[in-house]
Order: structure tokens, then sequence, then C-alpha cells
């Protein structure tokens, strides 16, 4: 009990703080969560579970044919990021990061296990892949446009400069969009599971659009051919998610899943 | 081969045909390995060492001092040795234990060649992210395992340990994800049908002589 009334300000006050217009469904779920745990006696696993949710996909696993196939998706969902998912909440129980958003988590994640650093990562950086890819046909808003004609001469020199980060990182890990301290815009890359968020990255900033280049992400359909795989994800990128990923950092705010 | 001059290189043959290792590893995995991934490691190290006085040196020279090169060396050098190496240690009547003097080295090390599995098979599947698992001899002669990296190889000044490597395992997703997906710790398992310990031990003989 002494755990839920620690957690549930925590909770309360992370999601005013962090959850952006759109993603208020999910703050109405995790609240109702809260509510009936009070009367229900759920265990610390269950609080963790409202606490960091593991919302469904936004689209059917089909959807995004013939760029990512169905069954790449529902693998990469089902078994890679569900299991990132439980040994998160694994690597986390019981330690000083146990009740942290992730955000909180990557500040100091130096201090932490490898292991929360691993799992934290993979929780997190699956989210924003997750969400800022749509079969839908979007746009950018005209102020994401301005800032990429500023920082990169062009949006097509933007997309060149973030497909060759993604092509050429060497190994596991994600190329992302960021928004530095000062509101500038870079794009860099991270091995593994880790993201410009953490304190162990060259270049720190708060990303606001990623691509997973494991190889689980694409070798099912595209094997070696890295670089259709990444040619391909232009097709499917929701600017609208970018656009308001990017409103939201120049507020100082991270998109929290 | 690794005291081969660099200019010297040839792409080796696999030795085998790309079903040979079936079931365990299937043969769609083994020509996209083999034809695609080595061999793009093979050709962009070759770009990477033309015409620079990396040719008049060995293999062995330069993955000692790999920090004083390119990353398009450390990363198409290694690439190109460790599965050249990998091809070798595989073969489809491998499996089984390996005996003599091999045998004798992994049980004092390990207290026996099950513990010595056990300690291999975490390795590989806890390495995070691309890599290798590796069976190493070291310079006191003593055996360890350890794991390195994407395509950094034991021998790479930059390696947590240093040692020559007897044994390699391949645990980039590429190596395993046709057949077994996520399941790395599977084809992990079925590694050990397809080693060929002759191989491995004799490599062990050459380096301690």
């Amino acid at each position: 009990m002494k755990k839920l009334i620690l957690i549930v300000p925590i909770l309360i006050a992370v999601l005013l703080a962090c959850q952006p217009a759109n993603e208020k469904k999910n703050a109405d779920i995790s609240n109702q969560e809260v509510s009936e745990s009070q009367d229900m006696n759920l265990t610390a696993n269950d609080l963790d579970e409202a606490m960091y949710a593991f919302n469904d996909l936004p689209y059917k696993a089909d959807a995004l044919e013939p760029f990512i196939d169905a069954k790449i998706m529902q693998l990469h969902y089902d078994k890679h990021h569900k299991g990132y998912y439980k040994k998160f909440l694994a690597a986390i129980d019981g330690t000083s990061a146990n009740g942290l958003s992730p955000e909180q988590i990557f500040a100091n994640v130096s201090n932490y296990s490898a292991a929360t650093r691993n799992n934290a990562g993979g929780y997190y950086n699956h989210w924003m892949f997750w969400t800022n890819l749509t079969p839908e046909s979007t746009e950018m808003t005209d102020k994401l446009k301005a800032a990429l004609l500023e920082d990169f001469g062009s949006v097509d020199n933007f997309k060149q400069s973030f497909s060759t980060a993604a092509k050429s990182h060497f190994g596991s890990g994600w190329a992302w969009l960021i928004v530095l301290p000062g509101n500038h815009l870079a794009v860099v890359s991270t091995p593994n599971q880790d993201n410009p968020l953490m304190n162990v990255v060259p270049e720190q900033g708060i990303p606001i659009l990623t691509i997973d280049v494991w190889e689980h992400a694409y070798y099912l359909q595209y094997e070696n051919r890295r670089a259709e795989y990444v040619d391909n994800f232009w097709k499917i990128v929701d600017w609208s998610a970018v656009s308001e990923r990017y409103e939201m950092a120049l507020d100082g705010y991270v998109y929290n899943p | 081969m690794i005291t081969d001059k660099m200019k010297d290189c040839q792409f080796p043959a696999l030795g085998y045909d790309y079903s040979a290792l079936e079931p365990y590893i299937d043969a769609q995995t083994m020509e996209l390995h083999y034809t695609k991934h080595h061999n793009g490691y093979f050709t962009k190290l070759q770009n990477a060492v033309k015409g620079t006085d990396l040719e008049e040196k060995t293999f062995l020279e330069v993955l000692k001092n790999i920090s004083k090169y390119s990353v398009a060396v450390r990363n198409n050098g290694g690439g190109h040795v460790n599965h050249a190496m990998f091809w070798k240690s595989m073969s489809a009547n491998g499996g089984g234990k390996p005996k003599g003097k091999l045998l004798e080295a992994i049980e004092n090390k390990f207290g026996s060649f099950d513990a010595f599995k056990e300690k291999f098979n975490s390795a590989a599947a806890t390495r995070f992210g691309s890599g290798w698992a590796w069976l190493i001899v070291k310079d006191d002669k003593s055996l360890a395992v350890t794991d390195t990296p994407n395509q950094d190889n034991p021998l790479m000044d930059v390696a947590d340990e240093n040692g020559m490597p007897l044994l390699g395992l391949d645990v980039w997703e590429h190596a395993y994800y046709l057949k077994y997906q996520n399941k790395r710790p599977d084809y992990i398992s079925a590694f050990w049908n397809v080693l060929d310990w002759d191989v491995i031990e004799k490599r062990y003989l050459d380096y301690i002589s």
C-alpha cells in the first residue's frame, strides 16, 4: 500500500506533465487503472504495468504493407518489443528506477544496470517507432518544414542525411532526428537500444523521428538490403506525429508512451 | 590466413554446399550470409586497403593494432576474418566433443565440456545486439570465453579480452533470423551439431606449439 501511495501521485504528475493532446486516450486508461487499483489490491507488478503501459499497435500488423510486411510487424511487436517491456519491468523491480518515467531513467541511465539501459531503451524506442509510422498520407507542418530548411537546406537534404545515418550505422541500432538544446535539429544514430535521451550518447537531444535498423526490423522481407528498407520507410512516416513531437520538444517536452 | 599479407587476401571458398548444414543452418541463410554479408565485408575491405600501406601488412599485425586504423578497416577486416573462420569451424559431419589436448585444456579451465558449453552459450545469448561469442587462447595459453560487439575480434587491441580465437559464433541476427527469428538460444543450441572439432583442435595445437 505504501508503494501505491508513492506511485499514484507520481503517475498523475507524469501524465499531466508529459501527455500530449493526442495521447489523452492512454491517459484515460491509465487513470482508470489507478482508480480501480484502489479497490482491487493490485500487486506491485500490476502497478508497474499501469505506470509503464504496453499499448496496442496503433494500426493492424498488415497496415504498413507492402513496405513492412505483417510477419515482421507481428514478431517485432509481440516478441521483440514485448520482450524488452517485460525485461524492463524485471530490471527496475526493487531498484530506484522503479516509478521514474523512461525520460527520467534515460537522463541518468549511466547510474543504472545494463539490463535497465538496454530494456528501457528497447521499450521506449519501439514506441517512438510504431507511432511515427502510419499507412495514412500525412503532411508535416510549415513550422517543421521551415526548421528542416534552416538546418539542412531542404527537406530532401534532411532525408538524405537521415537515410545515410540509417544505412551506414554499423550493426544493430537506430537513426534519429533530434531537437538539440537551442532548438536546432540534428541527425544522429545510436548503437543497440540506446537513444538520444540517454546521458551516455555523444549528442543528446529530444527525439522526434526514428528508424529501427536492427536486422530483425527488416531481414525477413529485405534480407541484407537495408538500404531498400530505409528508402521505403519514407513512404510510411507519420509527419503529423513528427510535427507534433517537434512542437512538444520546442516546449521542452519528451514524447512518452 | 591471418598471417597472410592483406594484399594477398582471397575470398575463401565456403568448402561445402549451402544446404550442407541443414537442418541446423538453412541453405538460404548460408547463401545470403556467404554471398552477401561476407562478400560485402571482403569487398569493402579491399577498397579500404587498396593503395595504402596496409597492403604489405599481415592481418595479424593490423588486427592487433586496429585502433590505429579507420573504422572501415576495423569493421570490414573483422567481418572478413570472422566469417572466414566461422565457415571453416563448421562441417556437415560436425558435432560431438573435442578430444585429446583441447578437451584436456577445456576440462582444466572450465571443469567439464558441458560447463564450457554453458559458459559459451551464455556469452552468445547475452551479447546484446550484433556481435560474436568466442573461445580464445590467451597469451599465457589458458582458454577463455569472451564476446565482442559488431565485427570486432579478440585479436583486436580494442577488445575487452585479448587472445587467439579458436572458435567464433556469429550472433548477428542475419546469421539466424530467417530460420529462428527471435529465438537466438535455439540457434545457439543447434550450432553445436555442426561444429568441426578437428579443425578447432588443430588451431589450438598450432597455436600452443
